[in-house]
């Protein structure tokens, strides 16, 4: 694992510069820039189609970049000749659908990449990833297969998995937007206990109320354009721009309906 | 919604008004007495009684009017075809019990070669129809040679006619006289339906690959595992599960098509039952060699379906 690079005395995790993203001529992001340091929790707002998703899925080169660059811990991810193996070792990712490997146990699912990926024993890697179960409450799933499992254990599994490989970085694809309203809140628990540890995360969130709880930084995408951002407080209480303004407005109507 | 229970239904039992009174007796009794659920004492009610017993009748008259259905069309066909004006000679010339028994130890002893020619013959489809499936998953341009000539593999074997493909390994690869060349008939034939077969299972793999949903392989890339190791740990468990009960049936089809090795030569079982009738111009032999394969093939369909439904279920639980 690579060391922090200091810019300025900050210490910087990610740094997006100038990104754009086409899918069949459409343009889904358009000059993106963003910096996250480390310890620092960013959640990305904005309505579906706005980007949020591309965006992370760039960071962690499942898509990659058509301009732009993106630098990780100083390096340049974006770089044709890096390889994106070993930069997605250092960044973990969770989706919104879960993706836990069916075939596999809870303890399997967790144990492949620190296995497979970092080269951690058996022995080692099934005792870590059983502390980690037991730490957010899932010991007795270990054996058991993801179908088994409800949508809310299986996304704390996913996240579990994320965390095995002790990642730099942690990505969250609007990880709660596919559960049942009463299932939320053991997730966002998990994800509140982690910016409690200090892990590094960005998150693509559709939550408001976790945005403006954990969020260092808020920022508004609308249609591949990231458009404002600031500290949750500023943006969700005096918003500089129109569309800002709109499109909050419309999330809290939604919520009270 | 509207109250369902109009002036058309009639209160029958276990009319929507009736499961609406049922409910808010329940929801009473749940108020009245919140113990009673928790030790789980349930006394079936007379309506749920009513219910399995017209539910037993039904089912009863079901079986009945399937059986009594059977009957009458099995009577109809046999009589249709003993009253046809060649049965007698037909009678004669496929099943003559003397014929069968003096035939059937020599068909058995052909029919042990079809067996061993399916046993050596699948396992060798299986590696060859992965090995080309991967192959053609395989994206780095050094491999572009190995991709297309997957490509054209398929193609060209999936296109010819396996009795094709027989005689020309049959009667062309020995013709080459190359050192090391087989010669054995039988081995000739494992190889042609080798080749054959290959082709189709690789396909099936490919489509079992194909079906697997691209977030697992995002998933797996996500964590760092490499394009091969996401296709070996997370993408190919997941297809081979789903494409067993196809392959199965690959199989059943392999089993038979064991008999068209006989074009060139070896003494297997339809070549057996094809001396017997040069012979005595008696057709029962072949009527023991269907018979065997059969009994091959059946047990194979059964176990086929089995998985098939084991599946379906998993998916719906």
């Amino acid at each position: 694992m690579s060391g922090p690079r200091e810019t300025e005395g900050r210490d910087v995790v990610l740094r997006v510069e100038n990104v754009w993203k086409n899918y069949h001529g459409h343009h889904v992001l358009r000059g993106i820039d963003l910096s996250v340091d480390s310890h620092e929790v960013v959640c990305l707002i904005g309505a579906s189609g706005s980007g949020k998703s591309t965006l992370l899925r760039c960071v962690n080169l499942l898509e990659f970049v058509d301009d732009g660059v993106i630098h990780l811990d100083g390096e340049e991810i974006t770089d044709v000749r890096a390889d994106p193996d070993d930069v997605r070792k250092r960044i973990g990712m969770v989706f919104q659908s879960y993706n836990l490997f069916p075939s596999m146990t809870v303890l399997g699912n967790i144990t492949l990449a620190p296995r497979k990926v970092h080269g951690v024993g058996r022995a080692r890697a099934e005792e870590e990833a059983r502390e980690l179960l037991e730490r957010f409450g899932l010991a007795d799933k270990a054996g058991a297969y993801p179908d088994r499992l409800s949508g809310g254990q299986q996304q704390r599994v996913a996240i579990i998995r994320a965390l095995a490989t002790r990642p730099r970085l942690l990505l969250l694809d609007e990880v709660t937007s596919a559960l049942d309203p009463a299932l939320v809140g053991e997730v966002l628990e998990i994800i509140r206990e982690l910016k409690a540890t200090g892990m590094t995360m960005v998150l693509a969130t559709h939550e408001m109320g976790l945005a403006r709880d954990i969020a260092d930084k808020v920022c508004f995408l609308d249609g591949g354009v990231l458009l404002e951002q600031g500290p949750p407080e500023q943006i969700f209480t005096e918003p500089r721009l129109p569309r800002t303004r709109e499109f909050l407005r419309r999330v809290l109507e939604a919520r009270r309906v | 919604m509207t109250h369902p229970s109009g002036g058309g239904t009639a209160d029958a039992p276990g009319s929507p008004a009736d499961a609406y009174g049922a409910l808010a007796d329940a929801y009473g009794a749940l108020a009245d007495a919140p113990g009673d659920y928790s030790e789980g004492g349930w006394v079936k009610s007379d309506r749920q009684r009513e219910r399995e017993r017209l539910r037993r009748r039904r089912d009863l008259r079901s079986s009945s009017v399937a059986t009594v259905s059977t009957v009458v069309f099995v009577v109809l066909v046999v009589s249709v075809v003993t009253a046809s004006p060649g049965w007698p000679r037909v009678k004669e010339t496929f099943f003559d019990l003397g014929q069968f028994t003096g035939a059937f130890p020599d068909v058995l002893a052909g029919f042990l070669l079809n067996i061993k020619i399916f046993l050596i013959a699948e396992p060798l489809i299986l590696v060859v129809g992965l090995l080309v499936a991967l192959v053609r998953t395989l994206h780095a341009p050094v491999f572009f040679p190995l991709r297309a000539l997957a490509v054209l593999y398929t193609d060209v074997f999936r296109g010819v006619p396996t009795i094709l493909v027989i005689y020309l390994v049959g009667f062309g690869l020995p013709a080459l006289e190359i050192q090391g060349v087989p010669s054995d008939l039988a081995t000739l034939g494992v190889i042609a339906l080798t080749l054959s077969y290959g082709a189709y299972v690789a396909e099936v793999f490919r489509a079992g690959i194909d079906s697997v949903h691209p977030s697992q392989r995002a998933a797996a890339r996500s964590l760092g595992l490499t394009q091969g190791q996401a296709m070996r740990f997370v993408v190919l468990p997941q297809a081979v599960r789903r494409v067993v009960p196809p392959l199965l049936n690959d199989f059943v089809s392999l089993q038979k098509d064991t008999a068209l090795v006989a074009t060139i030569g070896p003494l297997e079982a339809l070549r057996q039952a094809q001396i017997h009738a040069a012979d005595t111009f008696n057709y029962t032999p072949y009527l023991v060699a269907a018979l065997l394969f059969i009994a091959l093939t059946i047990p194979m369909a059964r176990f086929t379906d089995y998985l098939a439904a084991r599946s379906q279920r998993r998916r719906g639980a």
